[in-house]
């Protein structure tokens, strides 16, 4: 171990998750392999061990036997500033070699706010900031991940990004390099070869021109790049690669337990919802081939703990059958297994007498909109009905803790919808008082909400987002309705970040610089509050002239070029159009499982068959 | 084979993995070698394991113990291996008994502390420790759960041997662990407290040998 991280490392908080070392990481001979990767999270270790895509790309690229692919987490502020003055700069966990010796620097990005985190964890690990910089082949540095869905505001620093899921697609690149590498290619010409792999975005080949008013007027491909890049997939989920041997963490970390990835893509089409679409189609593993994968992955970690993981777990269409068959090896083992989101619309006590035997924990829904109205408009298929149905049974049950989530801001809300809120929740207190079992302690409802966040490649992709004064305004709106109902809390979202969300996520390339100026004035880990200043933000857009408002709260033209339109995540833009037509005409599109929308995911299949 | 216990070393990067830690890492570790763990009757149980002398957070051990019970019998002498398998990198089990003595008759510890000067002559150093701890009294300020207070650490001493390297002073002692427990630790606080001249830039301990209270090797 390097002797300043021997120092340091008494001296901070949980010193074990900057040490590796873990239960199954892999470890190669760096003389014997061809290509070394530094696979980035920009985020702390906590966060990013918890991520199953880290964990699932970790293992299908150290399949390759030329390629030793390593784990780098962003240090938290005791560690940074320890390191920072130690001068000892960032390491990967396996090799303890800083990133300067590697001949990839990867990024997991799944999060906009994460953008200051790569900056700084490309500085502190003495890699030089902007592609154009780095001159030669290597290091190369690639990044993926839902955020890279409009990755226009970090394409100064990025060479390529990976679009879509990475299984295949990265181990095609790391052939290509480890060929120019041998080969002696510059990277100039290895960037023209990448970008003829499928799913692989060259920001560098391709040309924008702005319009006076700061739209987009054209994107041009050069040098053979195809003008759209096509996401990639996984056609055949059940056989693809899952990780039986993940890195068993030593210390805590913030789901620690083995997540088991039941299906990719979502049946429901919420059109405020990115992930709904941009995860299309939707690829269902078998419930053998999950009680398989589940049961060794617990014998090979030891884990207390297992989660059925998807974007909306009870729309598997064997999840009685899977819970059954995991409950089996669970039940005698004391191991636990637990579902991460639950729709009101067809839960089951019974599957949740099943799950949670021994605690009974709180319940939490996604309701989004206050009115039937609202939630047709945003096409979330819950009733009011179904909701007080559920907590009718949950009572009933002995649950005494609900959670709902709404969303403010979202396009079509008025006030109406709004006061709506708040009489659901005078409803479903009412439903406790019917039909509780027990009384003694009381009912604990928990109402909270956030500011929307218009996002690319949704149907929602054109819309405005509110302002900070008017989602303020609708907050204090509701707080006044919430505050006088005994037993109700209500919690909000701040609003500045959604802000900076909503400013990078449908941002364009004037954007890099405005990162840059934020890290340069101190921003890192920004998803954490904490470490998050709007002020920041809002100089560094001021220094640059350009306008929050224009990114943030301006509604965008059907037929604007938009700063993402070369990156086609299989969705056709007409669909997308038509969400939003029925959107405004408070209407419901029906889910996959009824009827087939058209949204143009299939033809991502290869022949295969969509399982809407 | 009700109660058992087991010696193991925690070293390298494994010395920073915390108590807490440490016990959630066992209990996982034995899972995955095959072994099931005994657990508590009762509203919310838990396994049976315990570590009768928690290590800080950065201290090596090439004698540390863990009791524990498992649901069935197992051959003990196949288990070290099989459970160092199932473990992180530094943690090395050296050997798994029934235990004829209970934890509380762990009563030393031999700990031995590497002091590393970076611009001091550590001849000088060595022969100025020797010194410092060899006082009647080493009377310092520690902070404990009524607020600060003072202690001596002299008595928790039993025996401290001090010498030289070429890279630096190695200090062997052999500290009560129960009754008063000396966290090795502040051997070097009391340094920084009354000796800064001489404390080290950096230090750490290693544990090497468990005692009884009549000096017998602790089993």
């Amino acid at each position: 171990m390097d002797k300043r991280l021997e120092r340091i490392l008494p001296r901070v908080q949980k010193p074990a998750r900057y040490t590796g070392g873990e239960y199954n990481q892999i470890i190669k001979d760096k003389n014997a392999v061809d290509v070394r990767m530094a696979f980035c999270f920009p985020d702390t270790y906590e966060i990013g061990m918890s991520n199953l895509g880290m964990s699932i790309l970790y293992h299908t690229m150290n399949s390759l036997d030329y390629v030793w692919c390593e784990r780098v987490y962003a240090p938290w502020s005791d560690m940074y500033e320890e390191m920072r003055k130690a001068a000892l700069p960032l390491y990967a966990l396996e090799s303890g070699d800083s990133l300067d010796k590697f001949d990839v620097i990867a990024f997991s990005i799944g999060y906009e706010m994460a953008y200051t985190t790569v900056l700084d964890m490309l500085d502190m690990g003495n890699i030089p900031l902007h592609a154009a910089e780095r001159t030669e082949l290597l290091p190369l540095v690639i990044a993926g991940g839902s955020a890279c869905v409009n990755a226009e505001p970090v394409t100064q620093f990025i060479d390529l990004f990976i679009i879509g899921e990475g299984e295949e697609v990265n181990n095609e690149l790391l052939a290509l390099l480890r060929r120019a590498k041998n080969e002696g290619w510059s990277k100039r010409d290895f960037l023209v070869r990448a970008s003829g792999i499928g799913g692989i975005y060259v920001p560098s080949l391709y040309d924008i021109a702005y319009n006076d008013d700061g739209t987009v007027a054209s994107i041009t491909a050069r040098e053979g790049a195809p003008e759209r890049v096509l996401k990639r997939i996984v056609a055949d989920l059940d056989s693809s690669p899952y990780p039986v041997n993940p890195i068993v963490p030593s210390t805590e970390i913030v789901h620690d337990k083995v997540n088991l990835e039941l299906f990719r893509g979502c049946v429901r089409g919420c059109r405020f919802c990115q992930a709904g679409h941009i995860y299309r189609p939707i690829r269902a593993k078998k419930p053998e081939t999950l009680i398989r994968q589940g049961i060794e992955t617990l014998k090979n970690t030891g884990h207390e703990e297992i989660t059925l993981l998807s974007l909306s777990t009870s729309d598997y269409r064997h999840l009685p059958e899977l819970c059954d068959g995991m409950l089996e090896y669970c039940s005698s083992r004391s191991i636990g297994l637990s579902l991460p989101s639950l729709r009101a619309d067809n839960f089951s006590m019974e599957l949740m007498e099943k799950l949670q035997r021994v605690r009974k924990s709180g319940l939490t829904f996604a309701v989004e909109g206050g009115s039937q109205r609202l939630r047709d408009a945003i096409n979330k298929n819950v009733t009011e009905d179904d909701l007080l149905h559920t907590c009718a049974i949950a009572f009933a049950g002995g649950w005494n803790t609900v959670k709902l989530y709404y969303m403010l801001g979202l396009p079509t809300e008025t006030d109406e919808d709004i006061l709506g809120i708040a009489e659901m929740a005078d409803k479903v207190l009412r439903c406790w008082r019917e039909n509780a079992k027990t009384k003694s302690r009381g009912v604990r409802l928990t109402i909270s909400t956030s500011c929307f966040i218009p996002k690319p490649h949704s149907p929602f992709q054109w819309e405005k987002q509110v302002s900070l004064e008017e989602y303020l305004r609708r907050v204090n709106l509701l707080r006044s309705r919430l505050s006088s109902m005994r037993g109700v809390t209500y919690n909000w979202h701040d609003a500045d970040t959604s802000v900076v969300e909503a400013l990078l996520s449908r941002g364009d390339r004037r954007l890099g610089p405005v990162i840059e100026e934020v890290w340069r004035n101190g921003g890192r880990l920004e998803a954490w509050y904490d470490f998050f200043s709007y002020e920041r933000w809002k100089n560094a857009m001021d220094k640059y002239g350009l306008s929050v408002d224009f990114y943030a709260s301006r509604e965008r033209s059907p037929d604007e070029v938009l700063p993402w339109d070369m990156i086609d995540e299989g969705i056709l833009k007409k669909h997308l159009l038509h969400e939003r037509e029925m959107c405004y005409a408070s209407e419901l599109s029906p889910d996959c499982r009824h009827q087939c929308s058209g949204c143009g995911a299939v033809r991502l299949m290869k022949g295969g068959r969509c399982d809407g | 084979m009700d109660k058992l216990r087991l010696r193991f070393e925690k070293t390298g990067r494994a010395v920073y993995i915390s108590h807490l830690d440490l016990m959630h890492t066992m209990q996982r570790a034995f899972s995955r070698a095959g072994y099931r763990l005994k657990y508590s009757e009762g509203f919310n149980p838990h396994p049976n394991i315990s570590a009768p002398l928690p290590l800080s957070v950065g201290t090596a051990s090439i004698c540390d113990v863990l009791d524990f019970k498992l649901t069935e019998d197992v051959d003990l002498n196949e288990l070290p291996a099989r459970l160092t398998a199932a473990m992180p990198e530094g943690i090395v089990i050296k050997e798994c008994y029934e235990p004829e003595r209970k934890a509380t008759e762990l009563k030393y510890l031999e700990v031995e502390g590497r002091y590393e000067y970076d611009e001091r002559p550590l001849q000088d150093m060595a022969s100025a420790l020797r010194d410092f701890y060899a006082a009647d009294e080493i009377v310092i300020t520690r902070k404990t759960k009524r607020g600060e207070g003072e202690s001596d650490i002299r008595p928790a001493i039993r025996s401290i041997d001090i010498s030289a390297g070429a890279e630096h002073v190695t200090v062997r002692a052999v500290i009560s662990a129960q009754e008063p427990t000396l966290n090795p630790d502040l051997l070097v606080a009391a340094l920084r407290q009354k000796a800064p001249e001489i404390a080290p830039d950096f230090v750490q301990f290693t544990r090497l040998e468990t005692y009884c209270n009549n000096m017998e090797i602790f089993r």
